[in-house]
């Protein structure tokens, strides 16, 4: 089956998941992000690659943080960014997924941005516009969160240069996430070393070993001699939901404390896609400490997307 | 004015080396009342770079020279998309009041030149931009002249030049016949 | 009205018959096999060259949506679905709106299917009131209005001495009860099956201990009460091991299979194909290897279509928003037809699974039935003509239900119907 994300011509025209994209393609995204980063420093941030251009950033769930960095990302390539906060009950009320990019499609949107809560969302929305209209996906349910995984490749070749020697340990409640599942992806498309998800039993899903993953219920073992530590959020609902008693309990086994933090390697970064619950699953010293890349990772973020947006819309319909 | 800069057919034109001899004489003479301290050459990727670094060498420049690439500037993304190499503008002086000198390999349509003035211009306000080419072949959709030029080719030939540098830094020009 | 066929693979499983001879038919019934009856004038001759002339299909769950769900589909179109898909018998399950948990419901919905005088449809009660597993319906009372056994269809009961009490109450009358083997607790929530392939889609997976502790706990519970059981819509390889086990200790259970599960895994969900949501969820490949295993060996005893029409608004969501279900009655008989051939089981014990394996299910349920799917002399002339060499595509207008949506959409499968025929009356036949 073709790879949705590609069209007839092998170029990038969704960026929907980083499974299933080859290192090439992978590696073209970082190094054309690499050269949006000196805009930042530039008195005139704005390149006019997307003038003209309609961006919908279309978030069914809501976040500040993500949505925010797309926007600035599409005004620095001069696009005309329209931003739809759609709450899950004005949804149900009305509109069906499909509804909603129909008409948005009508207003000549070229590029959807999407967040949504259910798995498989930008692909069913793929799948429904037209060829020359490109869809993002900001995080569709607990599948994936590309650009996030992305950024944090592009962090990780930025501080450590040379994927194939890596020890990288992915933190948390990996269960529920999308940023893991992007990450792991891309770490063993980009040929890391090894790739570990360290966490408790209930917060680590089946099925990672068949994805090129060591797993570890021993946040000790799993750390040691690490090169790089990406830890994940904790959600409050999982304490409700029986997979963990509390989040102090949950601190002191799988919490990134100094102490702990000493038994990676010296040189070790310490990632975290924000936000942070400080306290719970990273410490505040740890979070602000000269190991931690965490600013890195934002301002990184958004030469990614804009890397992607003009990717995406560069390929041909 | 600048010295009459000479024409030369598909036939008859000279290697590289001679062609910058022309240009360097040209770029001299296009600078020699411009403020030292005012003036930076800015070479465009990849072409442009390289010519404006053996300029910079051979005029004893002081003031730094920028490199400049226009792939998000161009006028053809619908058609194109992004090109496959990106390389990183580097501009490390301010622009802002400077004469500057873009230098480029050959001049066509006209159209490299009017995205690197659009690309410079949000960098900040020059006081002037100036042109120098190796080789100017006709063929403008722009109102866009050079000031310095190599060589003048009339007519041009259906071919494209592409520029290239050995080892030792000579310059070697081939004519690579256009596929449309 | 006096019908020959003549020229065709005669298969009855339940007679184990596999031969070329002619059927004739009088009076709704069949008549006699391979030489002309003395004083038989044929009205009509049908040339079934080439052909298999089996009984009609019997199909173990069919939903017709009819009551309170007809813009998914009404008695007239999904009836005629099942005829080009060569089943002449039908059971519904009780999860219309409202449930069939009223012996006036069941009456109208008799009514109105020997008005349209066509496929044979059997109703399975609710066994408790609105499904809602506290309380218990009028067993009995249903029965007499034509309901044959009793069922939960999907709707769990959650109170263990719930279920114990219908299952006494059952057995008091030897009712049948007709029950998924599906944990609430482990199963909520869940859209695809656990797994390698659920993990990396981030869907909430169902594990097979959902269906495995259900078992058990109906076994148990049968061992006490010993109510006769139909489990249905097994899914997972451990499952159909129980259920094994349980046959060789000699509890009365018969099963079934859907007939997606003999053919589909988790990997072919694909990029979040909605029409691949379906309930219960499509297992691994171990699953289905196992499926097949107990289709052969005869643990399992039927495949059925578990036709579950749904509409396009319901299928064009996310794969966990959209609804599960599938068109199938139009599909039955082509897969079972595929499964042998890619299977290479013999069509006679492949037929069985859709034929005589689900009449004696029904049999089993009320004597009355016991003629289903099978073509003995005497029989209700219920048979199907179908080319098996012959291909179609399977697609938006070539289906006849109102539910267009299958996972075998766009596919070409074997088997094209040519005609069926219910008590003796060309019910449907292939024009051009």
């Amino acid at each position: 089956m073709r790879n949705p994300q590609l069209n007839r011509h092998g170029e990038l025209t969704h960026l929907i998941t980083t499974e299933g994209l080859s290192r090439d393609i992978l590696t073209h995204i970082l190094d054309t992000a690499q050269t949006f980063v000196p805009l930042a420093e530039r008195d005139v941030k704005k390149v006019p690659l997307l003038r003209g251009k309609s961006v919908f950033n279309l978030f069914f769930e809501n976040s500040t943080r993500t949505l925010t960095t797309f926007e600035i990302a599409a005004k620095r390539l001069s696009a005309d960014v329209f931003n739809l906060n759609i709450n899950v009950s004005s949804a149900a009320k009305g509109e069906t997924l499909l509804d909603t990019i129909a008409n948005l499609s009508a207003m000549q949107a070229d590029l959807f941005v999407v967040r949504h809560q259910a798995s498989g969302a930008p692909y069913l929305i793929a799948q429904h516009v037209a060829p020359h209209v490109h869809v993002i996906n900001a995080g569709d349910g607990r599948h994936a969160h590309p650009t996030q995984g992305l950024l944090d490749m592009y962090t990780i070749r930025h501080f450590k240069k040379d994927f194939s020697n890596l020890t990288v340990a992915v933190v948390g409640d990996v269960l529920h996430s999308r940023v893991a599942r992007s990450n792991i992806h891309a770490l063993t498309t980009l040929g890391v070393a090894e790739v570990r998800a360290v966490g408790p039993l209930t917060l680590l899903p089946s099925g990672l070993d068949q994805m090129g993953v060591r797993v570890f219920t021993d946040m000790n073992e799993g750390i040691k001699g690490a090169d790089v530590i990406i830890m994940l959020r904790l959600q409050n609902e999982r304490m409700g939901a029986a997979l963990l008693p509390s989040s102090h309990e949950y601190f002191k086994h799988y919490g990134l404390t100094q102490e702990k933090l000493a038994l990676a390697k010296a040189d070790c970064i310490v990632m975290h896609p924000g936000p942070m619950n400080r306290g719970v699953e990273i410490d505040s010293a740890v979070a602000d400490g000269p190991h931690s890349v965490i600013l890195n990772q934002v301002t990184f973020g958004i030469a990614v997307r804009m890397a992607v947006m003009s990717i995406v819309a560069g390929a041909s319909a | 004015m600048a010295t009459k800069t000479p024409a030369y057919t598909a036939a008859t034109l000279p290697d590289a080396e001679t062609l910058y001899g022309n240009l360097l004489a040209a770029v001299r003479h296009a600078i020699e009342h411009l403020p030292p301290e005012l003036m930076h050459l800015i070479g465009i990727h990849s072409g442009g770079a390289w010519l404006a670094q053996r300029l910079h060498k051979d005029l004893g420049l002081a003031q730094p020279m920028g490199t400049l690439d226009i792939s998000f500037y161009r006028d053809d993304f619908e058609k194109i998309g992004l090109h496959s190499q990106v390389m990183p503008s580097e501009i490390s002086f301010s622009v802002a009041g400077k004469h500057l000198v873009l230098v480029d390999d050959v001049l066509y349509t006209g159209r490299t030149i009017r995205a690197a003035m659009n690309e410079l211009f949000d960098y900040g306000r020059p006081a002037s931009i100036r042109l120098a080419v190796l080789i100017d072949r006709g063929g403008r959709e722009l109102p866009i002249a050079a000031v310095a030029v190599g060589g003048f080719i009339d007519p041009a030939p259906v071919a494209s030049f592409v520029l290239s540098q050995t080892q030792a830094g000579a310059f070697v020009l081939t004519i690579e016949s256009k596929e449309h | 009205m006096k019908l020959q066929i003549k020229n065709g693979r005669v298969i009855d499983p339940a007679n184990k018959v596999d031969q070329q001879t002619d059927v004739f038919i009088a009076d709704g019934k069949v008549l006699a096999f391979g030489q002309t009856p003395a004083g038989f004038k044929a009205d009509r001759v049908i040339d079934a060259a080439g052909k298999l002339v089996v009984p009609g299909l019997v199909d173990l769950a069919a939903r017709l949506r009819e009551p309170g769900f007809e813009y998914r589909g009404t008695l007239e179109s999904e009836m005629r679905a099942a005829l080009a898909g060569g089943i002449t018998s039908l059971v519904l399950p009780p999860d219309t709106d409202p449930t069939l948990d009223e012996p006036g419901l069941v009456e109208m919905l008799k009514h109105r299917a020997r008005q349209l005088a066509q496929v044979n449809l059997y109703p399975l009660g609710a066994m408790t009131v609105g499904l809602k597993g506290e309380t218990l319906t009028e067993m009995a009372e249903l029965t007499d209005a034509g309901c044959i056994a009793f069922s939960q269809a999907d709707a769990p009961v959650l109170d263990t001495t719930v279920l114990l009490r219908a299952m006494q109450y059952a057995r008091t009358f030897d009712f049948m009860l007709w029950l998924r083997a599906q944990d609430p607790w482990l199963s909520k929530g869940g859209v695809a099956a656990s797994g390698a392939y659920a993990s990396r889609l981030g869907l909430s997976g169902i594990p097979q201990q959902a269906e495995t502790i259900a078992l058990n706990t109906l076994f148990d519970l049968q061992r006490t009460t010993g109510v006769r059981l139909h489990l249905c819509r097994l899914s997972s390889a451990a499952g159909i091991d129980l259920v094994r086990a349980a046959k060789r200790e000699g509890l009365a259970i018969t099963c079934d299979v859907s007939a997606n599960h003999v053919h589909l895994t988790d990997v072919d969900i694909g990029y979040y194909d909605s029409n691949f949501r379906l309930d219960p969820p499509l297992r691994g490949q171990r699953d289905r290897d196992a499926i097949r295993a107990g289709l052969a060996d005869g643990t399992i005893d039927v495949v059925c279509s578990d036709h579950t029409p749904v509409d396009d608004e319901g299928k064009m969501l996310p794969f966990a928003e959209a609804e599960p279900g599938s068109t199938g009655l139009e599909l039955l008989l082509s897969l079972t037809l595929k499964w042998a051939q890619e299977a290479k089981v013999p069509l006679i014990d492949a037929l069985a699974r859709v034929t005589s394996g689900p009449g004696r299910v029904l049999g089993a349920c009320s004597p009355a039935v016991s003629s289903a799917g099978q073509l003995g002399v005497g029989a209700p002339a219920d048979l199907c003509i179908v080319d098996p060499n012959a291909f179609w595509k399977v697609s938006r207008q070539s289906l006849l239900s109102q539910s267009k949506h299958t996972p075998f959409l766009d596919m070409d499968l074997p088997g094209r119907v040519q005609a069926t025929i219910v008590r003796g009356q060309v019910a449907w036949e292939l024009v051009g």
